[in-house]
């Protein structure tokens, strides 16, 4: 039986963490169907998104408020912060160091984002030092068994958030002007265009949406794992990514279904195998995938464009 | 007439300079002159040092420009290879196995390593898309090290292989002076610059540059661009090799942590910032990163610190210039590909290519202009 309950255990571990993935998968998915680029960036977005929360969190006298929902109002006012900072410094790179390389080849916008990542991860360096942060952990926390499992509260908060934000973001892309002009500008950008649609405004709102979305993980991760340092999105963007590519890439369901999958894989791998074989799984899936399944689970096969 | 027959003898010197006017030769013999004497001008031995490792980021450069520069294929975990080779000559050549082979033809055998490794990696791979490419490779760059880190029992772990024989040549020992490692690095990369000059003007260097500027129209054209694209990709590697043998001798150890991300992006940055696909580029790009890596930022901070104590300024003693290093790459990257996307030593080529759209409307404007007879300044 105890098997069985390390199986659970590990499923739970990986399901929170596939929470924090898939939110970030989201943005590189929507930003890579929208423009083609991998925002090489994002992951550090999703740091800075910690770093956000954190120094907002240091604002709060959080020892003098008690009161449960106090502090959840709290939680929320702090998310909602990181992810329209982290928005906004979605757009700022968007605006300064993607959009004059829209039409250059492909590889241009690419090195640039690489450069835009170290100098977010430097930035982030000299701002809050080279080791580890502590995370506040100012939510009750109590523990719950069920069937033999324990998890606590980060996890179901974890969980409850990135589905909360994903369910939004599916209404969003698909019942909103703004959703379906962004459905459009990644179909056919020049037809798109002169069906009337603003296709910077579009794309800024897409950059401003996956580095929102970013900023809600990088809370939330802070919050389930007590910590954060300023390289943490190199590793972890890596790995949205892969479950971007595992779910395909443009699609938003995919990259969800990708972000709890990898997650899980992640958590599998650290239980069964060994915690130091993780990184080492998730990059071979990505490269298999990459090699006999481009496409992804859910994506269309798409030729390349001559 | 004497330097007209003398170049007819030697049409291998890159750089065109076989055909330059004689002032340009003098120039180049100038240059050499100077660069092989710099250990004699200056005598501080960690400056040699700095000045050495700087050989190791041309070499490296030389072998990523031929992937990325020639043949368009942007491979990101270029690092991956320098540790295949690194460690090739550790097992190779140190007490971790009790083996020890000569350091002079395990030059030859890392890049050969280092070559398959290539060839197992881009035979699957190469036919994706571009940025596709560039992520399967970094997903390899980033497995490779953390490979050598987990297999603690084989590789020594995150601590590495330590005491790896160091060169002999003719019964002088380099031991751990640089300055024969400096001489070492200074000939091999001439030796690369004349084999690479050869290679870009021959079947095989054009046939890169016909899959960078066009790969379809490079496969109509009767190309096998597969062939041609693992050709570039493992012979690239093969210099990572290279660069890792010399590497892991002139330390003595090899750990897994010299070889992440940061090296492969180093590596990206010179080669970008001088110019892709243009040898001298790739020299100019790789000696202002590796002399600011290994001597600017280090010895800027001295000064800082010195600056400081002579003028009571307690804050510039603080100022560690080396923690900036990322930025400054991650700068010189945006920089470059936003305002002079064909680096600072650009091929004609490449320029042409990049500005093809300028040109284009400048044409057009031209050809307007012309048309309707208006005045052209």
């Amino acid at each position: 039986m105890a098997d069985i309950h390390q199986f659970f255990q590990q499923l739970i571990n990986g399901v929170a963490l596939g929470g924090v993935y898939a939110l970030i998968a989201l943005g590189y998915t929507m930003v890579y169907g929208i423009i083609e680029l991998i925002n090489f960036a994002h992951g550090d977005v999703y740091t800075l998104g910690s770093f956000f929360s954190l120094s907002i969190l240091g604002l709060i006298p959080l020892s003098h408020i008690a009161s449960g929902p106090a502090l959840g109002l709290i939680a929320l006012v702090v998310i909602l912060a990181a992810a329209l900072l982290c928005g906004i410094v979605g757009v700022l790179v968007e605006r300064l160091a993607y959009r004059r390389l829209r039409n250059a080849p492909r590889l241009a916008p690419l090195i640039t984002a690489i450069g835009v990542s170290l100098i977010l991860e430097n930035i982030m360096q000299l701002w809050k030092g080279n080791s580890e942060v502590p995370f506040p952990q100012f939510l009750p926390d109590r523990w719950h068994i069920v069937g033999g499992v324990k998890f606590d509260d980060r996890a179901v908060l974890v969980v409850a958030v990135s589905v909360a934000f994903m369910i939004a973001l599916n209404l969003f892309v698909f019942r909103t002007r703004l959703g379906k002009a962004m459905r459009a500008t990644a179909q056919d950008r020049d037809a798109a265009q002169l069906m009337g649609i603003n296709i910077n405004s579009t794309i800024a709102w897409t950059f401003f949406i996956g580095s929102a979305l970013a900023g809600v993980a990088g809370f939330i991760s802070g919050m389930y794992y007590g910590t954060t340092f300023f390289l943490n999105g190199y590793q972890a963007g890596l790995k949205a990514f892969t479950a971007a590519v595992l779910g395909g890439i443009g699609n938003i369901t995919g990259a969800m279904l990708g972000g709890f999958l990898i997650g899980i894989v992640e958590a599998m791998t650290s239980q069964y195998i060994s915690d130091q074989w993780t990184s080492v799984v998730v990059f071979s899936i990505l490269i298999l995938i990459l090699v006999f399944r481009p496409s992804g689970l859910l994506g269309e096969q798409v030729p390349e464009k001559v | 007439m004497l330097g007209g027959a003398l170049r007819r003898r030697v049409r291998w010197l890159p750089f065109g300079l076989s055909d330059a006017p004689l002032s340009r030769l003098l120039v180049g013999v100038a240059v050499v002159i100077v660069l092989a004497m710099i250990p004699m001008l200056d005598r501080n031995s960690s400056h040699i040092s700095a000045f050495a490792d700087t050989g190791y980021v041309m070499i490296l450069a030389f072998g990523l420009n031929i992937i990325v520069g020639y043949t368009g294929l942007l491979a990101l975990g270029f690092a991956a290879f320098f540790a295949i080779g690194s460690y090739t000559y550790a097992f190779l050549a140190s007490p971790q196995y009790g083996v020890h082979l000569s350091f002079w033809p395990m030059l030859l055998v890392s890049a050969a390593v280092a070559a398959i490794f290539g060839l197992l990696l881009g035979a699957p791979t190469l036919r994706l898309r571009g940025d596709y490419l560039a992520i399967v490779t970094l997903g390899f760059g980033e497995i490779v090290p953390q490979v050598f880190q987990n297999l603690d029992k084989y590789t020594g772990g995150p601590d590495g292989i330590a005491g790896i024989d160091q060169p002999r040549l003719f019964g002088y020992a380099f031991g751990f002076n640089p300055t024969p490692y400096y001489y070492l690095y200074f000939v091999i990369i001439v030796i690369c610059l004349v084999l690479l000059n050869n290679l870009r003007n021959s079947r095989v260097g054009r046939t890169w540059m016909a899959i960078r500027e066009d790969e379809l129209a490079a496969e109509h054209m009767g190309i096998n661009t597969t062939s041609a694209k693992l050709l570039a990709f493992s012979l690239g590697s093969a210099f990572a090799g290279v660069a890792g043998v010399i590497y892991a001798a002139k330390l003595s150890t090899v750990s897994p942590s010299g070889f992440d991300f940061n090296t492969s992006v180093m590596i990206l940055a010179a080669i970008v910032l001088g110019g892709m696909g243009n040898l001298i580029g790739v020299l100019f790009g790789s000696a202002i990163i590796g002399l600011l890596n290994f001597f600017v930022l280090p010895q800027s901070s001295n000064w800082a610190h010195s600056l400081g104590t002579a003028l009571h300024m307690d804050f510039l003693q603080g100022v560690d210039l080396n923690a900036y290093r990322f930025m400054i790459y991650g700068i010189i990257l945006v920089l470059v590909m936003l305002f002079r996307p064909e680096g600072l030593v650009p091929s004609a080529a490449r320029r042409a290519e990049l500005h093809a759209e300028q040109e284009a409307g400048a044409g057009i404007a031209l050809q307007e202009q012309a048309e309707f007879g208006a005045d052209i300044p």
